[in-house]
């Protein structure tokens, strides 16, 4: 009989080696459902993983890149800090929507004024509504024990009816012929959220993704609030013995990793997206949990993880266009992904026997 | 060899190493992990009868051998013969099949279970539950552990859970018993009814192979002990004819160090605890208006069979539990609403029982583990940014005043013996020289060379002026070190008497006798 039995320590390396076995098995398994679908499975595969970098259209995809990625990074890297410590956020996306609400509201409150002090205070009041977002679960946890992670995923289908009423109610263009959404912010020069440099794709978010890998980085392993953060997810009894009180802990987590979604929602709708619209949220929230545990929870990986995912969005509508695979692929992939990464990463802990225990 | 005084009969040793009667038999046993020797070339054997004592420090390989006698580790080498027959277990089935029985430290029994239906549990075949009601009562009443069948686990204290685990093994008929560390949970007058049991057994002709810390036991219970060092057999002695002093010497493999109390005089009041009211943790116990002074250089011990609020106890000193003002004072000044860092700034540091999880993180490093209650009173950090190098320096400093043996700072705590581990948690409260130290079961699980390092650096720490509060289960411990002695049962705490002139006997009454247990008649 087959039985899993624990290592004594995990050889380093493993923790590396395992984000790549998940991803060399989403392709072979990715590659045999294509077959059985009657499509050319390394074709498909082609098309995912190596069109989008190197193929013809490659000068179109490429900045897309960083597009996807600079949310879904920006996102993890707060995710993978409460994660550290058993603090699950599993609601980025709410705290995205609302962030981008807010940051819109801004904008549109002071339309058409010009100022330099206009795209800062969205900014801002971005960052503020994804962090009273994220309040919410944390205060409900502290005060009355109830799982962050019902409330928070629950808080996101209400920001999405909010997102819905603003499309719809107060925040609809005046100019736009009765059609639902805001006005957009692409078009607003002291509100908008421009390509930084033309061809890269870069524009604030993804600048913001870079900083906050840093940041994040530097508090986890370098700072002592860092530290007892860490030290809550090993042993939450050290902690405490430590001097961290679990529930301001749990305010500090929630809270920045609201406030990261938050931003992370207002340059999306300051840029690539344009304006709030009922269907604003596009998933990111979620992908993000996928991205920081592909990324180890570890800053740096989360960066690799991120660009890694935005792949798969593109190759997916690539693999769409051009060999209309269906529509669901890239759930599938994101799917699959995390459920190899969790079973090789099982194998990471354990290791497989033939036979009874000795 | 040995001798035993259970027996009228002796048998001698022929002269070639070989009783003429023996039952149990292990010759150049071996088994390797990777990077340890566990056990290299072990021999000894076993009378029927006699009551054989497995000593060493921990790390010794004691574990190790008896988890090879009872079919969990499968020896690399050597050879094992139970009753003249070969015994090489497939697993602890096939052990107890051959009739090797074994009572562990740690207990496994369903607290929402029935004691017969745990012990149904852990039987191969069970029989039909009123049966095996009748013979638990039948068995326990013959061996002196009354034992009600009915009854669930969640009741009994930490004594009758360990006669359930004996009587479980004493219905398999066992040849040979094996028995780790069965009195650690024990109050004196809970061990004394084991070993009447034990002795009882003996006599019957069950061998019994019992693994202790504790030396005076030995040597006034077992009639032959075998001392193992680093894995190897170094001896095997009558511990009667040896001092403690002599058989902690072999275990060591050097002479120990004897605790030094003088040099102590108290002085002013340094910590005032008074009507410590909380409510209980997970399986604990309220404590109720626990109220105590200790003075500069001396050492208060705190008596009582752990889960009567010791854990409530060290949580409202350390300040992980904050109370109503006035209940907390370090010199006079109130910490009571005080987290632990404030608490650790003023100088009042604890280190609580349990190693693993509690006061170090087993997955993080020692250099981290030193930042883990360091980081404000050492200066491992500035502004908020960890000082790497000087938590590495820190770490290092425990490691070479207490005699750490590890590879190096970078080692991850859980890698670390009990022991070794223990004397980092303790020498790394003791170095930053707090004003007042409280620390629970200081030496519990560590090996005797340890436990007196750690004893003599608490005497130390208090020489030098420091109150100093030790929450202990062991109650030698307790007279050895400290100068007034406290019980807490059930949550409350006893006025503090002078241990001067106070001794065991006086001590286990004033913990409650033997907490409620019924001692029962051993026929004779």
């Amino acid at each position: 009989m087959l039985r899993l039995e624990p290592r004594t320590r995990a050889p380093w390396w493993l923790g590396v080696v395992s984000p790549v076995m998940a991803v060399v098995a989403t392709m072979l398994a990715g590659g045999l459902l294509f077959a059985l679908m009657g499509f050319d499975p390394v074709a498909s595969i082609r098309t995912i993983f190596w069109d989008p970098l190197f193929g013809p259209a490659a000068g179109y995809s490429r900045p897309q890149l960083l597009v996807k990625a600079g949310p879904l990074i920006l996102i993890a890297s707060g995710l993978a800090i409460g994660f550290r410590a058993g603090i699950w956020n599993i609601g980025a996306e709410g705290q995205y929507i609302i962030g981008g609400i807010c940051g819109a509201a801004v904008a549109l409150a002071a339309y058409p004024s010009e100022g330099f002090w206009i795209f800062p205070a969205m900014v801002l009041a971005g960052a503020a509504g994804g962090w009273a977002w994220g309040m919410i679960p944390a205060i409900l946890r502290n005060r009355t024990g109830a799982s962050e992670i019902l409330v928070s995923l629950m808080l996101v289908y209400v920001a999405q009816r909010v997102a819905a009423w603003m499309a719809f109610g107060p925040m609809r263009n005046p100019e736009g012929f009765g059609m639902p959404g805001s006005r957009n912010l692409q078009q607003y020069p002291a509100a908008s959220n421009p390509e930084l440099i033309a061809g890269t794709g870069i524009h604030w978010g993804v600048v913001a993704a870079v900083v906050a890998v840093f940041a994040t980085w530097f508090l986890m392993s370098r700072h002592i609030r860092g530290f007892r953060i860490r030290v809550a997810g090993l042993a939450p009894r050290a902690a405490r013995f430590a001097g961290v009180r679990p529930e301001t802990l749990v305010a500090f987590c929630l809270g920045l990793s609201g406030a990261l979604a938050g931003m992370a929602g207002l340059f999306e709708v300051a840029g690539p997206g344009g304006q709030i619209t009922d269907s604003f949220g596009s998933g990111y929230g979620f992908t993000a949990i996928i991205v920081a545990f592909l990324g180890r929870l570890h800053p740096v990986g989360i960066l690799l993880a991120g660009l890694l995912m935005a792949l798969t969005y593109i190759g997916g509508e690539l693999a769409q266009l051009m060999l209309s695979l269906p529509a669901a692929t890239v759930q599938v992939f994101q799917g699959m992904l995390l459920f190899f990464l969790l079973a090789f990463d099982t194998l990471t802990r354990y290791r497989l026997r033939w036979g009874t225990a000795r | 060899m040995c001798e035993r005084r259970n027996r009228l009969t002796y048998e001698k040793d022929n002269g070639d190493g070989v009783t003429t009667s023996e039952l149990f038999r292990a010759e150049g046993l071996a088994k390797s992990y990777p990077g340890v020797r566990a056990n290299d070339n072990v021999s000894f054997s076993v009378a029927p009868g006699e009551i054989h004592a497995l000593l060493g420090e921990n790390g010794a390989g004691k574990s190790t051998l008896v988890k090879m006698i009872y079919g969990l580790v499968r020896p690399d080498q050597g050879r094992m013969s139970l009753g003249g027959q070969p015994h090489a277990p497939a697993d602890p089935r096939a052990a107890r099949a051959s009739g090797v029985g074994m009572v562990f430290q740690h207990f496994s029994l369903f607290d929402a279970l029935t004691v017969a239906e745990n012990i149904a549990l852990g039987m191969d075949a069970p029989p039909p539950r009123a049966d095996l009601s009748r013979r638990i009562t039948e068995v326990s009443a013959a061996y002196g552990l009354p034992l009600n069948p009915a009854r669930r686990v969640a009741s009994l204290s930490a004594g009758e859970r360990q006669r359930v685990e004996i009587v479980r093994c004493l219905l398999g008929n066992p040849r040979l018993l094996i028995m780790d560390e069965p009195t650690s949970v024990l109050t004196p007058q809970e061990a004394e009814i084991l070993f009447a049991t034990l002795r009882q057994l003996a006599a019957q002709g069950t061998a019994i192979l019992y693994i202790s810390h504790k030396l005076d036991e030995i040597r006034s219970h077992c009639d032959c002990a075998t001392i193992l060092r680093q894995g190897r057999v170094v001896g095997t002695v009558n511990p009667a004819q040896h001092s403690a002093r002599e058989l902690a010497a072999m275990m060591v493999g050097a002479e120990m160090r004897l605790v030094d109390r003088s040099g102590r005089q108290a002085g002013e009041v340094v910590l005032t605890a008074a009507g410590l009211t909380s409510a209980a943790g997970l399986e604990g116990t309220a404590l109720k208006d626990v109220g105590f002074q200790v003075r500069a250089g001396e050492i208060l011990g705190i008596g009582g069979v752990a889960g009567n609020g010791q854990e409530e106890l060290i949580a409202a000193l350390s300040g992980e539990t904050t109370g109503r003002p006035g209940t907390v004072a370090l010199d006079g000044r109130d910490l009571s609403a005080e987290g632990p860092e404030a608490r650790r700034r003023a100088g009042l540091l604890a280190a609580p029982e349990d190693r693993l999880g509690h006061a170090a993180v087993p997955d993080m490093s020692l250099t981290e583990n030193a930042i883990l209650t360091g980081a404000t009173r050492q200066g491992l950090q500035k502004h908020g940014v960890i000082d790497h190098r000087a938590a590495r320096s820190f770490a290092e400093k425990i490691i070479a005043a207490f005699d750490v043996r590890t590879p190096g700072p970078g080692t991850a705590a859980g890698a670390l013996s009990g022991g070794n581990l223990q004397k980092y948690v303790i020498g790394r409260e003791i170095l930053q020289e707090p004003r007042a130290l409280v620390v629970n079961q200081p030496t519990w699980g560590v090996d005797a060379g340890a436990a007196a390092a750690i004893r003599q650096a608490l005497l130390d720490l208090a020489g030098r002026g420091a109150a100093v509060v030790v929450i202990s289960q062991d109650l030698d411990e307790l007279l050895e070190l400290s100068d007034r002695f406290a019980a807490l049962n059930n949550g409350v705490l006893s006025a503090p008497v002078p241990t001067e002139g106070l001794t065991l006997e006086q001590v286990g009454l004033m913990l409650g006798g033997a907490h409620g247990m019924e001692v029962a008649h051993v026929a004779a």
